[in-house]
C-alpha cells in the first residue's frame, strides 16, 4: 500500500494515504484503522481518521521509547512501517446502510426555498432528489459524530450563507456546496438548512458515541412535522 | 464541599483531556495550561491528572464548607483568602467558612484550583474535562454558576498527611500556608517573554519565503477574538505560494492554521479534531502552557526549531517533573 509518513507536530504522525477524496483512498484509510485497533500500540494516545489520512498521537516519554535511546519520532515511524507495508486491502464487507428520518423544510429547514430557487427547481423535486440518493460517510469530525458525506446530486448544491447562523439546532440537516451533512451538536454554522431529524447523531454515554461512522452509507427518508414530533417526544431517541 | 458564591468569567472542571474519542469527532479539552494543572494536584498530594478549576481572568467567590487542602497555580489572579493575599505555589490548608476571591490579573490569564481528593464529578468517556458545547463533562457540562456546590473524592494518603502537618499551626486561623514552594523556574507565566518554540506545520512549504520570515521575525498580537478553542493573531499577514487544495485532516493543540485572509489561528484546547487550513506551524509542547496564559492584546514571538529538539526538550521538562514529584513527596513524609 502506498503511504507516506509526516511528522504531526511534536507528538503526532500523520499517514497520508493520498491527497484526493476517493472511496479507494477511504478503503485504505479503514485498513489502517483495523491495523491500528488490532495492534493496540502501548505508545499510542489515539488516532484521527479523515478523507486521506490517518493521524496518530504518541506518548514522546513512552519508556520504550526512553530504553531505546534513539528519538520518539523515528521509533514511532518504524513500528508504523513494519505494519502498514504489510496491509491488504480486503474486500470491504458490505457497508451498513444507516436511514436517517428527516422532517424537510418549513421551520425544521428554512433554507429549503433558497435551495430550490438558487438550482431552479421546486421545493419537491429538492426533497426528491436530496431523499433517493444514497450517500457515502467519508470521516466524522467538525463535531461529535458529524459525518462528512459525499454522493449528493450537484443538481442542489448551493453556497454556503454569507453570515454564518450563530446557532444551528443538532439533527439540523444542510447543504454546502456539493455536500450534505447532518449537525449533531448544537452549533453556529453556515450550511443551508433544508430540514431536521429527531435522531441523536452524537451518544456520549454509548459505547460508541457517534451513531454514524466513515464506511457507513446513509439513506433519508421523509417524515411529516406530526411523525417528527412523535419521534422528539420519545424518551429513547436512539432508535 | 465548595459552594460558589460568585462564578467568575469562565471557571470549568479540566483534567488533562479527553482523549480516545477524537475518531468520532470528539474534542479534546482539558486545561489550557496543564503544567500549572499538573503541579496544582501534586501539591496536594493528588495525581495528576485529576480534576482541577480552570479559573479564567477574573476569578469566581468560593467558600469553604469544610477545612480543605487546597492550591493555586498558573496565572496571578491576585487570590486573597477573607481578604488577606495568599501564595501560588504552595499547600495552603483553609479552615472551614472561610471564602477564597481573587482580583487583578496580574500575569497570566488562567489560575489552577486543587483541593485535595479533587472535585467529584461524572467523567464522561474517560474524562471529567467540561466540553462546554456539547454540554458534557465537568460539572453538569456547563460552567460554574452561583450557588454550585461541588463535593470532593476521597483523598489520598499524601494528602492526609500533608493536612495531619498543617493542621496543627492551623488552630483558629483562617488559612495556614505550607513553608515551601515550588520553584517557579518550570511555571508557564514565567516564561512568556520567550519565543514561542514552534516547529514546521504539515504545510510549511505551501507558504512564501516571506511569510516564513514574517512568521519568525514578526510579532503578532493575541486578539480579542481568542478562547479556550483557538486565539485568533493579528500580525504581518501570510500567504500561499501554492494552489494546492487542502482536504480536511487532523489538527491539534498547538496547530498554527492560516485561513485565506492571512492571519493566523493558534488552536488550542478546546479545538476541533480537524480542519481544513493550511498549517504553518505547531507550537512545541513544552511552549503550550506559555500561550495558554497570553491574554488578548499580548504580542507573541515565534522561534523554529526542529522535531529532534522539540522531543528532547520535552523529555527534559518531563525529568524536571519526575524530580519534582519526588521532591514533594520527600516534603509531604
Amino acid at each position: 500500500m502506498d503511504y507516506q509518513l509526516h511528522p504531526f507536530g511534536d507528538n503526532g504522525i500523520m499517514i497520508e494515504l493520498g491527497t484526493t477524496i476517493s472511496l479507494d483512498i477511504q478503503k485504505k484509510v479503514r485498513a489502517v484503522v483495523s491495523f491500528l485497533d488490532q495492534n493496540q500500540f502501548e505508545w499510542m494516545i489515539e488516532y484521527i481518521p479523515a478523507f486521506t489520512s490517518v493521524t496518530v498521537l504518541y506518548d514522546i516519554g513512552h519508556h520504550e521509547f526512553i530504553q531505546d535511546g534513539r528519538y520518539p519520532y523515528e521509533q514511532a515511524c518504524e513500528k508504523l512501517k513494519e505494519g502498514i507495508a504489510g496491509l491488504v486491502l480486503e474486500e470491504a464487507q458490505l457497508p451498513r446502510v444507516v436511514e436517517i428520518p428527516v422532517c424537510y423544510g418549513g421551520e425544521l429547514g428554512p433554507d429549503l426555498d433558497f435551495v430550490a430557487r438558487h438550482n431552479g427547481l421546486s421545493v419537491e423535486e429538492v426533497i426528491r432528489i436530496h431523499k433517493t440518493t444514497t450517500y457515502n460517510v467519508h470521516m466524522i469530525g467538525f463535531a461529535p459524530g458529524f459525518p462528512y458525506m459525499g454522493g449528493m446530486s450537484e443538481k442542489i448544491a448551493a453556497p454556503r450563507k454569507e453570515t454564518p447562523r450563530l446557532a444551528i439546532p443538532a439533527g439540523s440537516v444542510g447543504i454546502a456546496g456539493k455536500q450534505t451533512g447532518i449537525y449533531s451538536i448544537e452549533t453556529p454554522g453556515g450550511w443551508q438548512i433544508i430540514g431536521r431529524s429527531p435522531i441523536q447523531l452524537f451518544r456520549p454515554f454509548n459505547n460508541t458515541p457517534s451513531l454514524l461512522q466513515a464506511g457507513d452509507l446513509v439513506s433519508f427518508k421523509e417524515i411529516t412535522y406530526q411523525e417528527y414530533i412523535d419521534w422528539e417526544d420519545r424518551d429513547d431517541k436512539n432508535y | 464541599m465548595i459552594k460558589i458564591i460568585k462564578p467568575g468569567l469562565l471557571t470549568t472542571v479540566q483534567d488533562l483531556g479527553r482523549y480516545g474519542s477524537q475518531k468520532y469527532g470528539v474534542i479534546v479539552s482539558g486545561a489550557m495550561d496543564q503544567l500549572s494543572h499538573r503541579i496544582a494536584n501534586l501539591l496536594v498530594g493528588n495525581d495528576e491528572s485529576k480534576p482541577t478549576l480552570e479559573i479564567t481572568l477574573t476569578g469566581p467567590v468560593i467558600e469553604f464548607t469544610e477545612t480543605t487542602l487546597i492550591s493555586l497555580t498558573g496565572g496571578n489572579l491576585s487570590p486573597k483568602i477573607n481578604g488577606c493575599s495568599i501564595d501560588l505555589w504552595r499547600p495552603i490548608l483553609v479552615n472551614k467558612g472561610s471564602i477564597l476571591s481573587f482580583g487583578p490579573c496580574k500575569t497570566g490569564c488562567r489560575a489552577y484550583l486543587a483541593v485535595a481528593g479533587s472535585f467529584q464529578v461524572t467523567t464522561v468517556m474517560g474524562s471529567a474535562s467540561t466540553y462546554l458545547r456539547a454540554g458534557i463533562g465537568g460539572f453538569l457540562g456547563r460552567a460554574l454558576k452561583v450557588g454550585d456546590v461541588l463535593s470532593m473524592e476521597r483523598m489520598s494518603s499524601s494528602s492526609k498527611r500533608i493536612i495531619q502537618r498543617l493542621s496543627t499551626e492551623l488552630g483558629k486561623r483562617d488559612y495556614i500556608e505550607a513553608t515551601w514552594k515550588i520553584d517557579p523556574v518550570i511555571s508557564s507565566c514565567n516564561m512568556g517573554k520567550q519565543p514561542i518554540r514552534v516547529i514546521e506545520g504539515r504545510q510549511y512549504h505551501w507558504f512564501t519565503e516571506k511569510s516564513k520570515q514574517t512568521l519568525f521575525q514578526e510579532e503578532f498580537m493575541v486578539t480579542s477574538q481568542s478562547d479556550r478553542m483557538g486565539y485568533r493573531l493579528k500580525g504581518g499577514s501570510l500567504t500561499l505560494a501554492t494552489e494546492e487544495e487542502m482536504v480536511s485532516e487532523a489538527v491539534g493543540f498547538g496547530t498554527i492554521q492560516v485561513p485565506a485572509e492571512g492571519n493566523p489561528i493558534v488552536l488550542l484546547a478546546d479545538r476541533q479534531t480537524t480542519g481544513g487550513y493550511p498549517k504553518i506551524a505547531q507550537i512545541a509542547t513544552v511552549d503550550l502552557p506559555v500561550i495558554a496564559q497570553a491574554k488578548p492584546g499580548e504580542k507573541l514571538q515565534f522561534q523554529l526549531i526542529s522535531l529532534k529538539e522539540s522531543q528532547l526538550i520535552y523529555l527534559e521538562r518531563e525529568e524536571q517533573i519526575r524530580q519534582l514529584k519526588i521532591g514533594i513527596s520527600l516534603l509531604h513524609g
